[in-house]
């Protein structure tokens, strides 16, 4: 299902100004776009956008044209939207419903509310829980987990709705090192193996490397660049906006200014393999 | 009787099973001077959190004690433990409650007994240490997730604890934020403040703090600074508990340059060693 914003502004209620601004951007089913920029740049409310909750849930005003699958996001229900994008919000705890006993039922929770087959919800939700490795987070409390298992367990959750757009605010933020390669392997696989399109905002310019085709990078409310990630994050004056190099890129500009070279071979992308 | 010698934190055996029955911690022993820049690293729920928490009482040893310079936390109310440990916590919605970004920062100093000219001074530096002077009258709940994490840091500052408590300082910061908040830390410390810290981002712990230990399944794995921590032959270790080596150390090890966690480490070993690193 195709995601295309066309000159999309958003302001939120009660807001002088508009914090995003005409906004193009098209996510094709199996890609996935990555966004970076500065807090408070206009990231969250871009997700908030794609994914149809502004202003559906929150009010607001929206111009321009926001569809998905060919259909405007304004003239969608709420459960049809429910059923075609998935959003994962940057605060986990905001995102567990609070009401689940068990892990297993909080990711039980939203498959249940489409009204699917008992054998479908389990399968799903055992399916969500193996992609992400949590297979044994499944008796526990969903009240008295970390941080980060908490964050796994939000995006479980999410992707047991088996959205055709999955909208990620910091999927990883909390997530030790290889909890976040986990997490970007089995997005990838998704968006392959799927054709799930998605809409994912990383300040881990490494993850973005593997994970996205294509990055935008969001100032002011503006897309103020876009293109393939490795291009666009080679880019000099991207530190102005708030966003941190992948490693290997400011480990080639530190060892450059001190006058030296290194092989290329040595600053592959942070975990293909070739570093280590 | 406390001396400067008297360690900052003293943990002893400690172990925690939490009233679900799930273990948390098992036999940690450490000791942190004073003035030190600590790390604590690992897997999600590996205990990071759960061992904080110990440090200021909210929550209480199952077996073994720590002791807050020189004193056991046993016995002592949290109120007590606030005046010497400040805890930002990971989830800063957790911690924020007031209306105004001014008051909430000013709660946990006016508690310690500060008043007037010394409160204010608290407040107005801590708001400017983490930039946030210009939204000192908004409402907490209209800035951003970062600028959330940003006060709830503000807030501890403000206190002026000896001992200061990071969870996830670094959550939700972009590229400034990060810088800023490495700052602090550097500044903590040089004022003579003890700062421990939880993080995921192995490059933010590796530049700064001088010590980092690493937490496996509740129990202590590793303990040096970055430079023994990251060495190539701990990688296993960490890789056990899902962390990565930071890539400075990553690519120093391909060039066999030793350990160089940090980028600037690294710079400095190939500076030193061209001859390595045409040989390679």
């Amino acid at each position: 299902m195709t995601l295309r914003l066309a000159g999309a502004s958003y302001r939120y209620a009660g807001a002088r100004s508009p914090a995003l601004i005409g906004v193009d951007l098209v996510i094709e089913p199996g890609e996935v776009v990555g966004v970076v920029g500065a807090n408070e740049s206009g990231k969250s409310t871009l997700c908030l956008v794609a994914a149809g909750l502004a202003p559906a849930s929150i009010g607001g005003e929206l111009g321009g044209s926001v569809t998905l699958g060919g259909e405007e996001t304004r003239s969608l229900r709420p459960h049809e939207l429910a059923q075609r994008a998935g959003i994962l919000f940057q605060d986990a705890n905001t995102q567990l419903s609070g009401t689940a006993r068990s892990v297993w039922e909080e990711v039980a929770f939203g498959p249940r509310n489409l009204a699917l087959p008992v054998e479908e919800v389990v399968a799903r939700v055992g399916r969500a829980l193996a992609v992400l490795g949590i297979e044994a987070l499944a008796p526990r409390d969903p009240q008295r987990l970390s941080g980060g298992q908490a964050q796994l367990v939000a995006l479980a959750s999410v992707l047991a709705l088996r959205p055709a757009l999955l909208v990620l605010d910091e999927p990883t933020s909390q997530l030790d090192p290889l909890g976040t390669r986990l997490v970007g392997d089995a997005l990838a696989g998704l968006a392959a193996g799927t054709g799930t399109a998605i809409l994912v905002v990383e300040h881990k310019t490494d993850l973005l490397e593997r994970l996205a085709g294509r990055v935008l990078v969001v100032d002011g409310g503006r897309v103020v660049r876009s293109g393939l990630t490795a291009e666009v994050l080679e880019d000099p004056s991207l530190g102005h906006l708030g966003v941190e190099p992948p490693s290997r890129v400011a480990l080639r500009r530190a060892v450059e200014e001190a006058g030296l070279r290194l092989d290329p071979g040595a600053l592959a992308p942070a975990g293909s393999g070739h570093a280590s | 009787m406390t001396s400067s010698a008297t360690p900052a934190v003293a943990i002893d055996g400690l172990g925690f099973v939490y009233p679900d029955g799930t273990r948390a911690l098992t036999g940690v022993t450490l000791s942190i001077p004073r003035g030190q820049r600590v790390a604590i690293v690992g897997q999600n729920g590996s205990g990071k959190s759960t061992l904080v928490r110990q440090l200021n009482g909210l929550l209480r040893p199952t077996e073994g004690r720590v002791l807050i310079v020189g004193r056991d936390t046993t016995g002592r109310h949290v109120a007590q433990l606030a005046a010497e440990v400040g805890l930002a916590f990971q989830n800063p919605d957790r911690q924020i409650f007031a209306g105004r970004v001014r008051r909430e920062v000013e709660f946990g100093p006016r508690n310690l007994g500060l008043r007037g000219a010394a409160l204010d001074a608290a407040v107005t530096g801590a708001l400017e240490t983490t930039g946030l002077t210009q939204q000192a009258e908004a409402n907490p709940y209209d800035l951003g997730y970062s600028r959330r994490k940003l006060l709830a840091l503000a807030s501890v500052l403000a206190m002026g604890t000896p001992i200061v408590v990071l969870d996830e300082p670094t959550t939700g910061q972009d590229a400034r934020g990060v810088a800023r908040v490495q700052g602090i830390v550097t500044d903590l410390a040089a004022a003579g403040r003890t700062v421990v810290g939880i993080s995921h981002d192995m490059r933010f712990v590796a530049e700064s703090f001088e010590r980092v230990i690493v937490l496996r399944a509740g129990q202590l794995i590793l303990d040096g600074s970055p430079q023994e921590v990251f060495a190539e032959a701990n990688w296993p270790s960490l890789a056990s508990t899902y962390l990565e080596p930071p890539l400075p150390a990553r690519v120093g090890a391909v060039l066999r340059l030793g350990s160089t966690p940090t980028t600037a480490a690294l710079v400095r070993a190939l500076v030193a060693n061209p001859g390595d690193l045409r040989a390679w």
